[in-house]
């Protein structure tokens, strides 16, 4: 009877499988843990993090300009306001999706292909979200008054305005970054305890074990934990549709042509979701051939993840027909001003590349030969992550460079400390990666387990 | 007969391992039905119905984690009220001051932050974590509990517990092995 409970491991597609025959609970252990714990650290591993650690330098020093002397260094003035970190605060932000759609949405449609990828997802959630904080934080100018954006009550009897889509997004990137590492934490629990039971070395030993908390498998604590994580991933659902909805608010609330449209949040929604499955695979595809893990991220995983691209990527690409339809259709000559600024203004270039990269370049995915073909997928999953970087281009600054009047019409363009600052948080972002993989096990464990084909038997009777 | 009670009082129970999951929920389920009540199973992963073979059933969580969305909607909604209406009401383009649509976002967003508290820290609260030590952590083999074993246990202090039936009764449930848990 208990045979039938669960028999995920027949996978629905006899050609793809979720994880390849020949696994056991232990090897599927040992294997993911090894990584971690016993392995010399890869000569591979150094200079890739050593590479991110002095781009993530550039960082620093951007930022520690700033500090010194203000936001006059980036090239944001009248009539664009709106530039790199804005840009960049909603591309990262985006990025982040895919980690929370693939954990908590997958989850709840019982998707067990996401299992092997959902832990590095997570944690490319929350490492986009740090660095889409800095932008925002650093664009008031004074960040170490950045608390001001919260309420509290405060000797200058001030209080935030609570009725503007800004400090909505206080509220919705600070939940979101909260919850996303609640909830990756609360999924590395049990993986913890394995690493420390695993693990030889005293201080391994100590600090898994700390992190552990003294998991112990309970069927009474593993009970609590699925609920736990099930209404989580329930939570967190509608969590990840808001805080892009929040996010696109910033700008349809506003009265700028190009911004004021009700399409705007299921289009970034959908962007977001689009931009981090590509950012997953461009992680993913590397990763499983550095790791030998092609046993867990198989065909199957990389192809489901392209459909997924390819199917967000059609909503944006409607998007973008219905912002072309609407200028037109609702007859207001700034709209379509807008419109035809976009296709022949002077950042038409931008234009055009964005729909190469968002609409043209992923229609290949249409074609399972080129699913399959890994070296294509990354090469399309890196176009997209640049298309959708230019699809915040031309909403930020091209829609604030034409202002009202021509009178103040103005170009924008960034400096080199946008560029250091942008070109910084890949830094930030691939090291904090980097760092993730060697410390912590970069798939669930547990979770792979119950996907194993369970092989030993019971005893005979 | 002294012995026996002295060596129950520094006894914590008696382990069972299993090698496959189906042994553990059989052995669960039959010791549940031989009337023992103090126990508890361990797996490397979660197992459906285990929870329920030893007789324990989940009822805190959802009401917690409602009870932190409520908490979270309410002091969401009542914080918007708070700044727009009583603590620094601004007149924006003569709109009213108690301009709730705009409440929403917010509210939702501490809606689930508090509700999310109340599913990671209500867990971790009931579960009784972090507690860095356990005396199942004495079974030198229990370590395998987080990989490819699974572990019944019969804690001593069930009415029904006697170190030599209780052991020829696990043992006769396919265990692999049974040894005792020091306190």
């Amino acid at each position: 009877m208990e045979h039938d409970e669960q028999q995920p491991s027949k996978a629905v597609d006899t050609e793809y499988e979720v994880i390849e025959p020949g696994h056991s609970y232990r090897s599927v252990t040992d294997h993911i843990s090894a990584i971690v714990l016993t392995r010399k650290t890869p000569k591979t591993w150094l200079i890739g993090f050593g590479v991110s650690f002095m781009v993530l330098s550039l960082l620093l020093m951007s930022l520690g300009g700033l500090l010194v002397k203000g936001i006059g260094l980036w090239g944001v003035n009248q009539p664009v306001g709106w530039g790199f970190d804005i840009i960049n605060f909603v591309w990262w932000i985006g990025i982040g999706h895919a980690g929370t759609l693939i954990s908590a949405i997958l989850l709840l449609l019982r998707q067990d292909w996401r299992t092997s990828i959902n832990r590095f997802a997570e944690a490319m959630t929350l490492f986009a979200v740090a660095c889409a904080g800095i932008y925002p934080v650093f664009h008031t100018g004074r960040p170490w008054l950045a608390y001001w954006l919260f309420p509290y009550p405060n000797t200058m009897g001030t209080w935030p305005q609570v009725l503007s889509p800004l400090v909505w997004d206080v509220f919705a990137v600070s939940t979101y970054a909260t919850v996303s590492a609640l909830f990756w934490y609360v999924g590395m629990i049990p993986d913890l305890a394995t690493l420390r039971d695993r693990a030889r070395a005293k201080g391994a030993k100590i600090f898994y074990g700390m992190l552990a908390m003294g998991w112990r498998g309970s069927a009474r604590h593993w009970a609590r934990y699925e609920t736990a994580s099930l209404l989580l991933a329930g939570l967190a659902t509608p969590l990840v549709i808001s805080v892009h909805t929040v996010v696109s608010f910033d700008f349809a609330v506003g009265i700028i042509p190009g911004w004021h449209a009700t399409i705007f949040p299921p289009y970034f929604v959908a962007g977001a979701i689009f931009a981090g499955f590509a950012m997953v695979l461009t992680l993913s595809i590397p990763l499983r051939v550095f790791y030998k893990l092609e046993d867990f991220i198989t065909n199957r995983h990389l192809d489901n993840m392209a459909k997924v691209m390819l199917a967000t990527g059609l909503i944006v690409g409607y998007g973008y027909m219905m912002e072309t339809f609407m200028a037109w259709y609702s007859g207001n000559p700034y709209e379509s001003f807008l419109m035809k600024n976009r296709f022949s203004g002077p950042y038409m270039w931008f234009y055009w590349a964005l729909i190469t990269c968002n609409v043209l370049a992923p229609q290949i995915l249409w074609w399972r030969r080129f699913r399959r073909n890994v070296t294509m997928l990354f090469v399309v999953s890196i176009i997209v992550s640049i298309g959708m970087w230019l699809e915040r281009f031309i909403i930020i600054p091209v829609s604030l460079h034409r202002d009202f009047l021509p009178s103040s019409w103005g170009m924008y363009w960034p400096t080199s400390w946008d560029w250091m600052t942008f070109i910084g948080t890949l830094g930030l972002f691939a090291s904090l990666m980097f760092i993730f993989l060697r410390l912590l096990p970069m798939i669930s464990i547990f979770e792979m387990r119950t996907i194993v084909p369970p092989a030993e038997g019971r005893s005979k009777e | 007969m002294s012995d026996f009670h002295a060596a129950k009082g520094r006894l914590y129970g008696l382990m069972a391992e299993f090698d496959n999951r189906y042994d553990l929920l059989e052995a669960a389920k039959a010791s549940y039905a031989a009337g023992y009540r103090k126990m508890d199973a361990f797996s490397p992963m979660p197992i459906h119905g285990l929870d329920e073979a030893i007789g324990f059933k989940d009822r805190a969580m959802p009401l917690l984690v409602l009870l932190g969305g409520v908490v979270g909607c309410l002091g969401g909604f009542g914080l918007m009220y708070f700044i727009t209406v009583i603590a620094y009401p601004m007149n924006v383009g003569g709109r009213p001051h108690f301009s709730w649509p705009a409440y929403i976002p917010p509210t939702f967003e501490t809606t689930i932050l508090c509700a999310a508290f109340a599913a990671v820290f209500g867990m971790l609260a009931l579960n009784g974590l972090p507690r860095p030590h356990h005396p199942v952590f004495s079974v030198k083999r229990f370590a395998l509990a987080s990989r490819d074993r699974f572990f019944l246990l019969i804690e001593a202090r069930d009415p029904l517990f006697h170190v030599e039936a209780t052991r020829q009764f696990l043992e006769a449930q396919h265990a692999k092995e049974v040894e005792e848990v020091e306190r």
